[in-house]
């Protein structure tokens, strides 16, 4: 991507002169003042400044592989804005950041996370599955000894400052363990201060009074020594757990049962006996998230249903908003009628409307008990709209119908106004009636522009969550199914279910369900390029 | 707003020979135009009655759903009232948090899509053509079914920088302009390439840079463009529910379309009136936008399809 100034529109067969080159690069030197180098100069040191701070803290973590992607951008920023050359480079780079990071690496990260096991139980990695198991099975050790405690703050981060009954004064908090520390203020033999640190008086310690009672600051790097807590922000005791680790082998023992629990590759300590102990850790466990989706029947099915549905909705929706859209446009755009701009105007107003708040506005008026709909224009009625799996469907549909006419409605109407009249009127000269005019002459003339935007319309609906979710949650829930998906969910509202609704959290699957959607989208999309020979167009 | 004139038909042989002035009739008036009101008022009713309805419940004291259906049996402003005195929903927040982060993300938007839109319509380099296709195809996979990728990237980079975690509105802006590329880029492309490059040239020969040419002439005739790509990343940004619900974990830093679904969806038919409230006022200034700048934001929908 690297070449010199060259403006568009000269003939591309003029080859381009090393003269004229120099031209170009002495053109743009003079024409940049003082000011605009100043500007540049800062917005460079402003992100290099930004880069070194992110090294720093990563250097500290030891977090080596994100420590080498900044240093590439970083890298690769300032050569692009110091190098004379790679004019092009200069124009992409800023958007081209966004785009790598947020959009094209998160399509490669849902990718591996679809082949893991992400997800409740399986959150974070075997370290921290240790040292949580362990700290969840404490217990305070009966008739240890009491260590003095003061809690001192330092950025926001509470520490221990403990004196063991040695008199050693010793600091840690919940990510470090206790470690000695010198010239703390005592009173008493007890450690109050520490140069760096702000004490903790009582009244803050009552307003933090949760924070604190949940810290749990292991005595040493072992988490089978223990750890101290504190019930009350003075004191602290010593409490061991029932759960110890054997690095050696690998694995977890009961101290009170004997059981011996096993890391057996699925990402849990694993009994003999099939118990596991979670929190466990995410691994890697290949297709599995894949098969599930294809060969459970309690998964196949409702994903085959939610496909259909998904691939139903959004066609529906495409044709009945267009439908209606263009049958107003057509009825609206005679000029013998009056007032065509007031009927205009109050039409496109549910367009107008934020979608999110129309659909809730919706859900409220066809609520089965109390909405506007069943008591007030059916006098009482009882009828489950959102409910039912069919009229929730069909309620989707219609309000979906109120949320996209006025789109089609605008956009049949620009596109019929820009048929010529001559068209129209040749036709009727020739003896075709007002039917044979529209069906034959308006008509495929309209869908010439219209079709891309009917496609556009049928991606955005293939995708339209807010309207699911807000109006009919996707359900009725589907009984059937051992995940949460209802009957009139799509999709992507199934996605989001899978991975952030409910107390089961299933990222690697809903992952899985993302990269199916992605294949079925992509063949679609394949198709319809070919169809269309959209790609040709691009010079 | 139905009116009764008559209009004269275009239809020559329908005029009688004889007469200058045809008396009304009402049922050529009707088959003429007259059905074309009654199928405009239907859709009035059709399409304005539900907005009625929230502003209705909006004003009744009551603010529960059932009350609610009785259509403006009382007035008053209580809800509105318990609308920012309440904690439990920080709404003057919720709006400001919308507007800041939907200005942002579209300011953002519209610089980084022009730089790019520039780039690919003014100069030739290799990978031009691969790099506009591959903006193409990775629009094929939008960021919402990354969804999940998002939220535990966040996660991860959280545990070192804070700014770029969850619950913080610049790691979500930073998201929204992961997809400034794309679309709008397109939208852009096909606008600059409309502008002569006859333009650039000449003021290259007067002595003008790239840059100067860039951000002195060219953005100033493409700014139609701009403000209907700042428009729609406005509308998409404060639409989006599924990114920002999950990324904004504290109530105080929450978007509305997160917030006031959340606050609506625990107490369903007895926040109603609140609810409604919030609705109305977050509705708004949108519409008003909306209905102003409407010639615009048609003229660059019928580029992109977005609802």
């Amino acid at each position: 991507m690297s070449t010199g100034t060259q403006p568009t529109g000269t003939s591309p067969k003029v080859a381009e002169s090393k003269r004229s080159k120099r031209a170009g690069r002495i053109a743009d030197h003079a024409s940049g003042g003082v000011v605009a180098l100043l500007v540049k100069i800062g917005l460079l040191a402003v992100v290099d400044a930004i880069a070194v701070y992110a090294l720093f803290i990563l250097f500290l973590k030891q977090d080596w592989v994100i420590f080498a992607i900044v240093v590439v951008f970083t890298a690769a920023i300032n050569i692009i804005y110091f190098s004379k050359r790679m004019l092009p480079a200069k124009y992409l780079a800023p958007g081209l950041v966004f785009l790598l990071i947020f959009q094209v690496f998160v399509i490669g990260y849902t990718a591996y996370i679809s082949v893991t096991n992400y997800g409740t139980g399986h959150n974070s990695t075997k370290d921290d599955a240790v040292t949580s198991l362990i700290q969840s099975a404490q217990y305070r050790v009966p008739d240890s000894a009491t260590y003095d405690l003061a809690i001192v703050e330092q950025l926001g981060t509470f520490n221990f400052l403990v004196t063991d009954p040695d008199g050693d004064v010793l600091l840690g908090n919940t990510d470090t363990p206790l470690d000695e520390v010198s010239g703390a203020d005592m009173s008493g033999g007890k450690a109050v201060g520490l140069a760096g640190y702000n004490t903790l008086n009582f009244a803050d310690i009552i307003s933090n009074q949760d924070q604190i009672a949940a810290m749990t600051v292991q005595v040493s790097d072992d988490p089978n020594d223990g750890a101290l807590r504190t019930p009350d922000g003075s004191s602290a005791y010593l409490y061991l757990s029932t759960l110890s680790f054997d690095e050696a082998a690998d694995t977890m023992t009961n101290t009170e049962t004997g059981v011996v629990y096993a890391d057996t590759g699925n990402g849990a300590f694993t009994s003999a006996d099939g118990e596991e102990l979670l929190p466990g850790w995410s691994v890697v466990v290949g297709a599995d998230n894949y098969t599930k989706a294809f060969t459970d029947e309690s998964i196949r099915g409702p994903l085959l249903s939610v496909t259909l549905w998904t691939f139903a909705f959004a066609l529906l929706s495409v044709a009945t908003t267009f439908v209606l859209g263009l049958f107003l446009a057509i009825v609206f755009n005679d000029m013998r009628m009056r007032g065509r701009k007031f009927y205009r105007v109050l039409m496109i107003l549910p367009y107008a409307f934020p979608g999110f708040l129309g659909a809730l506005v919706w859900a409220g008026m066809l609520n089965q008990d109390f909405g506007f709909v069943n008591l007030t224009l059916f006098g009482g009625a009882d009828i489950p709209w959102l409910t039912n799996e069919w009229l929730a469907k069909g309620s989707i549909l219609f309000v979906n119908l109120w949320l996209g006419f006025p789109y089609m409605f605008l956009v049949c109407t620009g596109a019929l106004q820009s048929i010529p009249d001559e068209l129209q009127e040749a036709a009727r000269m020739d003896g075709a009636n007002p039917w044979q005019v529209f069906r034959r002459i308006k008509f495929p003339l309209l869908l010439v522009s219209i079709a891309p935007l009917l496609i556009a319309s049928f991606a955005f609906n293939f995708n339209n969550f807010n309207l699911i979710y807000m109006l009919t949650n996707g359900g009725p829930r589907d009984a059937s199914a051992s995940i949460n998906v209802g009957g009139s969910d799509i999709l992507i509202s199934m996605v989001y279910k899978v991975a952030f609704v409910g107390a089961n959290r299933d990222y690697g699957l809903a992952s899985a369900f993302s990269i199916i959607i992605f294949l079925i989208v992509a063949i679609i999309a394949v198709v319809s390029f070919r169809q269309t020979k959209a790609l040709e167009d691009l010079n | 707003m139905v009116t009764t004139a008559p209009v004269l038909p275009r239809e020559k042989s329908s005029i009688p020979a004889t007469s200058g002035k045809r008396p009304f009739s009402f049922r050529r008036w009707f088959a003429a135009t007259g059905w074309r009101h009654l199928v405009g008022i239907a859709m009035i009713v059709f399409s304005v009655f539900p907005l009625l309805y929230v502003l209705s419940a909006s004003l009744n004291p009551n603010g529960t759903l059932l009350q609610s259906n009785g259509l403006f049996s009382a007035i008053g402003f209580d809800n509105y009232a318990t609308l920012f005195n309440s904690p439990q929903q920080p709404y003057a927040a919720w709006f400001m948090n919308t507007l800041v982060i939907g200005i942002t993300t579209s300011i953002g938007t519209v610089f980084l899509g022009a730089l790019a839109a520039y780039c690919f319509s003014r100069m030739r380099f290799t990978g031009r053509r691969i790099g506009l296709l591959s903006l193409l195809i990775v629009q094929i996979f939008p960021q919402l079914l990354a969804v999940v990728a998002i939220f535990l990237l966040l996660t991860t980079l959280g545990d070192i920088f804070p700014v770029l975690g969850l619950d913080n509105q610049i790691a979500l802006i930073m998201v929204y302009l992961g997809g400034a590329l794309g679309v709008n880029t397109y939208l852009m492309y096909g606008f600059f390439n409309t502008v002569p490059s006859s333009l650039d040239e000449a003021a290259k020969l007067d002595g003008a840079g790239h840059a100067r040419i860039f951000f002195t002439i060219i953005l100033r005739l493409v700014a139609p463009i701009l403000a209907v790509v700042g428009l729609l990343s406005f509308i998409a940004t404060t639409n989006d529910f599924v990114i920002s619900s999950v990324v904004l974990v504290t109530p105080e830093k929450q978007t509305l379309a997160v917030g006031l679904y959340q606050f609506v969806s625990q107490e369903f038919t007895s926040n109603w009136g609140v609810f409604a409230a919030g609705a109305v006022l977050a509705a708004l200034p949108v519409m008003a936008l909306f209905l102003y700048l409407q010639k615009y934001i048609v003229s660059g929908l019928t580029a992109g399809a977005v609802k």
